[in-house]
């Protein structure tokens, strides 16, 4: 236990540290910050005080040191286009990533797995067989497309729903929240809908597949041979052993939707962080698209963690082995 | 995918000298499912078709919409299945805002969709094949080392991947060769985001294969490493690896869409069927549902149908899933 | 001009009515935010409608464009010195912290405006001192007789001293460095708003001033106003049909119809004064993205020849939809020194313009890179595009490049362009302005906004002249002289005089402003 713990850390470690290199070579190589802060008409004097002040003429390991250190407190310096620490853009827009995601999650799961079973236990039905096919076509779409497709629909032609943005929002104070007004609830809607669809169909295909593989089991086929009601196989034994695999698929996909929220925000102009990121990648606004990076690293690293020692914790199998692939 | 199908029709031609391997690729279990299933054999079409519009569209399309010499601003607008007052062209799908022919468009896009995404698959799938096998048959290091870099690419999904490094690229770039540079740097992004599949597949199939007799007994009798490699293990470890490809196909046809919607992929005056579509939602309201209708159905149909066929090609492959 | 009598007593009775139970909230939404709330920062459209809402100046242009007391309450050239103004400073005005108004606060304003970090300080080159006299008076020595001075202050912000020197930003961000100052993202004002939350790009929150000087003058209708920013086009339609906002500056062409039979909404429309045009760097000796090794635009015939190739007449048809009128120089009709000979519209010729560029020596055409906002003016980027596809016909190969504003500002002013789209307005109604930013030779504070290199001392004479001349005449004849040099020289690319559509909620009473600067103390709801 203790081995594959650590083991696992350590892998996690390995990965921010190769995210904060990538960073850090970004800052260092991509365009030349002391030209994006000053500009042309700036002298060599004044460029020369800002390197010092930037620490930009200390030795590259050096420089990786601040970087690494500065990361771990948050710092990431000041965004170029928009000259503010790049810190609070962040902090001021993840409540409405955070609170789209994990709307979005639920969403997903929970349908994913009800249609799931459904579509396994029922598999001949033609509504199985309707969702089954929709749910090819959902894979296939590209998520802007349902977006777009989604807001022609219900906010242009039927004008229902909200087009855009999150509405009206209570500040909490330390936590912007879209989730305690109406419109705010409304607009969340058909961005939940749209970033939620891929997960939903890849949880339901994968609901749908485990459940069967596991209802052709001998030792299901022997528990209905025993006499067990039909529901009470389905749900307490068929069901628990498909939920190991499923777990883990959704842990990762959890830091999956996170990332497509990019494509999402953009879609219905949400304000949140992935938004941000596309706006520094188009003006290649370094420090933005580092601290996003280093941000959506540590995310992934934690979630996979998560899920390593959920997944111990589930399958005895692994305990058994005690760690390692 | 079609390369079966075309190696079918090669296979055709060269027929009567080769009867035996015709045969038996008609008996195979491939055709015999695809027979079976209308809608692979739909796909399929589908797929062809648009694959050879996307070929041959310099000559189908009656308009080069990547040349602004030939758009006719005076033409903007013109509904489908109309002749313009003004100049006295046909626009079958009717004329964006430019004056840019519709259906002309569609074809450029998918040709840039299908050219961005084998490219990015061929791309991916060499690089990871190759350092798939060198992870896999020498071990070592550069197992770890490759394994490695692997698990971190891994842990970020492959469209955040493509974006990062479509980023950092365009860093380095001047901004006015953005545009020119467009489709290369998509290719090198998409593809750089996706070789860990490969890599990986590849390296689990090459140390089953590595621990196999007869690769023991080629080693044994003194065989040099690389022939081994490519001509006893390569063979052995593609089937995986064109599986993946063919999904891959599909996934970086949308990432090429998905980019260039998001406004960091083809420029307007090269646009790419996600280009046309992020242009197209400008006229959502406005009565000119063609500009945006048209891109979006020619991008739904080719990726389903490659998805499909994917899909297909997966389930008939890998006899494990069946 | 105070309102008549009938319309403040609606206003007081509005006032009232609001007051007791309908708080009445605008939501409002353009393309674009505001890039700083720095009120001497940045001299651009957007910026300076959001921080009118929050500033007062010592003189504004009410919604019929017409100059009107702000802080000031009266003004006039001082008795046997005609180089000095004296301002009579509007007295109890209080700023939204607090702080008293006194000609202190004018004075530091001004002076602040006129700092080389401000991109204000090309209205105030005659100024040569400002001084206060008083508490409520201020006098401003211009260093020749300047009749039209006045005109300047419409957009020159007010700011308190005392929170400037609090906060250290007495001097003005300095926006193409990308600075960051306390005066961004904070404001301090007398205006009839305040800011009560801003986020930049997602949203401004502004609550009624209830304290403010002018509450019983006008209408002052809207207790809390919600500026959002939306950049989809038809997601800010989709928006307004749906109720979520109820203001929409800045209609989209393509949505104008749509939104005039939607029920429960309306549009509004005016000509705006602004003219679009491409301007080009004809200065330097080799253009940075073009790929020869010489400057084809210093050649004349090549300027020619572009102004001929773009075919202003169906970009307005096409892209602008009717919705602009085409022109052939710089100036809006509102404009002293506007000529309608001069504002006739080329007759567009491919092959006279080919003919030109083979004369000049570029038979074979060149490569240039156009540089193009794309959230600034109406169809920014598709004027650009057309344009690309007009000059592809005359062998001139262009990489368009659009972005957003704040970048393609910055990046203009840092002169790294050799091709470029720009919009300009003269909130001073006179053409000296025009001189003044665009044509003057760059150096000090003049020419600021002149990209091109362009140099002549006959304009820049003329140009200090007119800022100086007392007598309209000679004054006039100065202009149209500057104006028969520039059009001749073919300096910038004339494309058309912006028309504007304000799109809103029926029971909005409110008009089109030529400078497209809703002041929304003015609006009224129809109860």
């Amino acid at each position: 236990m203790l081995a594959f713990l650590i083991q696992r850390v350590l892998q996690a470690i390995f990965v921010m540290f190769v995210v904060a290199l990538i960073s850090f070579s970004l800052f260092h190589y991509v365009g030349d910050p002391v030209l994006n802060m000053l500009g042309q008409e700036a002298t060599e004097a004044d460029r020369a005080a800002l390197r010092a002040q930037l620490g930009l003429d200390q030795p590259v390991v050096v420089q990786f040191w601040n970087f690494v250190v500065n990361a771990a407190q948050f710092e990431f310096g000041i965004s170029y286009r928009s000259a503010r620490p790049v810190t609070d853009l962040i902090l001021e827009r993840l409540p409405a990533t955070l609170e789209l995601a994990t709307i979005s999650a639920i969403f997903a799961v929970v349908m994913g797995i009800l249609l799931g079973i459904y579509t396994a236990l029922r598999r001949r039905s033609w509504l199985a067989h309707f969702i089954m096919t929709a749910s090819l076509i959902g894979v296939s779409l590209p998520t802007f497309l349902i977006g777009v497709l989604l807001i022609y629909v219900f906010a242009v032609e039927l004008g229902v729903l909200p087009a855009f943005g999150r509405g009206e929002t209570v500040d909490l104070g330390w936590w912007d929240t879209g989730l305690l007004t109406t419109s705010g609830l409304r607009s969340l809607i058909l961005p939940a809908i749209t970033l939620g669809l891929f997960q939903l169909t890849l949880i339901m295909r994968l609901v749908r597949a485990e459940m069967l593989e596991v209802l052709s089991t001998d030792y299901i086929k022997f528990a209905r041979a025993r006499g067990l009601s039909k529901r009470v196989v389905n749900l307490r034994h068929a069901l628990k052993n498909t939920m190991i695999p499923v777990i883990t698929i959704i842990g990762l996909q959890l830091g999956t939707i996170i990332a497509f929220a990019i494509i999402t925000e953009t879609v219905f102009q949400w304000p949140g962080v992935g938004a941000l990121f596309i706006t520094a990648v188009r003006f290649v606004d370094v420090p933005v698209m580092a601290a996003y990076l280093m941000m959506i690293a540590l995310v992934f690293v934690v979630i996979n963690l998560v899920v390593d020692l959920l997944y111990y914790a589930v399958d005895p199998r692994l305990r058994a082995q005690g760690g390692g692939k | 995918m079609s390369q079966e199908v075309d190696k079918r029709n090669s296979v055709a031609n060269i027929a009567p000298t080769r009867p035996g391997r015709l045969r038996t690729f008609l008996e195979s279990d491939i055709v015999y499912s695809w027979k079976r299933q209308p809608v692979v054999i739909l796909a399929t079409l589908v797929t062809l078709v648009m694959f050879a519009a996307a070929l041959f569209a310099p000559w189908i399309a009656p308009q080069n919409p990547f040349d602004p010499g030939q758009l006719d601003l005076i033409d903007a607008f013109t509904p489908p299945m109309t002749t313009s007052e003004f100049t006295g062209n046909f626009y079958l799908l009717g004329s964006d805002s430019q004056g840019r022919d519709v259906f002309s468009a569609i074809l450029y896009g998918s040709r840039i969709s299908l050219l961005v995404g084998f490219a990015a698959v061929i791309f991916a799938l060499v690089m990871g094949t190759a350092l798939g096998l060198l992870a896999g048959f020498r071990g070592g290091w550069r197992d770890a080392l490759i394994m490695r870099i692997a698990d971190v690419q891994l842990t970020f999904p492959s469209i955040l991947m493509a974006l990062l490094i479509f980023g950092v690229i365009r860093g380095f770039l001047p901004r006015s060769m953005h545009a020119e540079v467009a489709i290369i740097v998509l290719i090198i992004a998409i593809g750089l985001s996706d070789w860990v599949q490969y890599a990986r597949a590849v390296r689990g199939a090459t140390m089953v294969e590595k621990s196999k007799e007869y690769v023991q007994a080629a080693r044994v009798i003194g065989l040099p490493a690389r022939k081994i490699l490519f001509l006893h293990i390569l063979p052995n470890v593609l089937r995986p690896v064109l599986v993946i490809g063919t999904i891959g196909l599909a996934l970086a046809i949308i990432a090429e869409a998905t980019l260039s919607f998001l406004g960091v992929g083809m420029p307007a005056t090269q646009p790419s069927l996600g280009t046309l579509i992020r242009v197209g939602q400008d006229y959502m309201f406005s009565g000119e549902w063609w500009i945006l209708l048209f891109p979006g159905v020619a991008l739904l149909i080719l990726a389903l149908s490659v998805n499909l066929l994917g899909d297909w090609l997966r389930d008939v492959l890998n006899p494990k899933l069946r | 001009m105070l309102p008549n009598k009938t319309l403040l007593a609606t206003a007081v009775l509005g006032a009232m009515l609001a007051t007791a139970a309908n708080a009445e909230t605008l939501r409002w939404t353009r393309s674009a935010d505001s890039l700083t709330m720095d009120p001497h920062s940045q001299n651009e459209g957007p910026t300076h409608s959001v921080n009118h809402q929050i500033f007062d100046t010592l003189i504004y242009q009410d919604m019929d464009v017409e100059y009107q007391p702000g802080l000031a309450t009266e003004w006039h050239v001082k008795e046997d010195e005609p180089t000095v103004w004296v301002f009579k400073i509007r007295e109890g005005v209080t700023f939204h912290e607090g702080q008293s108004l006194t000609a202190e606060d004018v004075v530091f304003s001004i002076n602040r405006a006129r700092h080389e970090h401000s991109d204000m300080r090309g209205l105030l080159t005659s100024i040569s001192e400002v001084r206060a006299v008083d508490d409520y008076t201020v006098e401003i020595e211009t260093s020749e007789p300047n009749p039209l001075l006045p005109n300047n202050f419409t957009n020159l912000f007010i700011m308190s001293r005392e929170w400037a020197e609090e906060h250290g930003v007495e001097e003005p961000q300095n926006y193409a460095a990308g600075e960051e100052t306390y005066a961004v993202r904070n404001a301090n004002g007398t205006g009839p708003f305040r800011v009560e939350s801003r986020e930049p790009d997602v949203r401004t929150v502004f609550v009624r001033n209830d304290d403010y000087w002018g509450i019983d003058h006008y209408p002052m209708e809207i207790t809390r106003l919600v500026f959002t920013p939306i950049e989809s086009a038809s997601t800010r339609v989709a928006a307004l049909l749906s109720g979520e906002v109820d203001f929409l500056q800045e209609t989209p062409v393509q949505d104008i119809e749509r939104l005039a039979n939607a029920e429960g909404i309306k549009n509004e429309q005016g000509a705006e004064n602004r003219t679009i045009f491409l301007g080009m760097d004809m200065g330097s000796a080799e253009l940075r993205t073009a790929d020869t090794d010489d400057n084809p635009f210093a050649d004349r015939r090549v300027r020619e020849a572009i102004n001929l190739a773009v075919d202003a007449n169906t970009i307005q048809r096409a892209v602008m939809r009717g919705n602009s009128q085409p022109a052939g120089m710089i100036a809006p009709p509102f404009v002293n020194g506007y000529s309608e000979e001069m504002d006739e519209v080329l007759e567009a010729d491919a092959d006279r313009a080919k003919q030109l560029m083979e004369e000049a020596g570029y038979g074979d055409g060149f490569r240039v890179t156009l540089n193009c906002p794309n959230d600034r003016y109406v169809n920014d980027e598709q004027i650009c595009q057309a344009v690309v596809s007009m000059l592809a016909r005359i062998g001139i190969t262009v990489d368009l490049v659009a972005q957003t504003r704040s970048v393609h500002f910055a990046e203009l002013a840092r002169e790294e362009y050799d091709f470029y789209l720009l919009g300009w307005g003269v909130p001073t109604m006179d053409s000296e302005y025009i001189f003044n930013y665009l044509y003057h030779t760059k150096e000090g504070d003049r020419g600021s906004w002149n990209f091109t290199g362009y140099s002549d001392e006959r304009v820049d004479e003329l140009t200090v002249a007119m800022g100086q001349e007392i007598d309209e005449d000679t004054r006039n004849e100065m202009i149209a002289e500057a104006w028969d040099i520039v059009h001749d020289e073919i300096l910038y690319i004339p494309i058309h005089h912006q028309m504007l559509t304000w799109s809103m909620r029926d029971d909005i009473d409110f008009q089109v402003q030529s400078e497209n600067t809703p002041h929304f103390k003015y609006l009224q709801f129809n109860q």
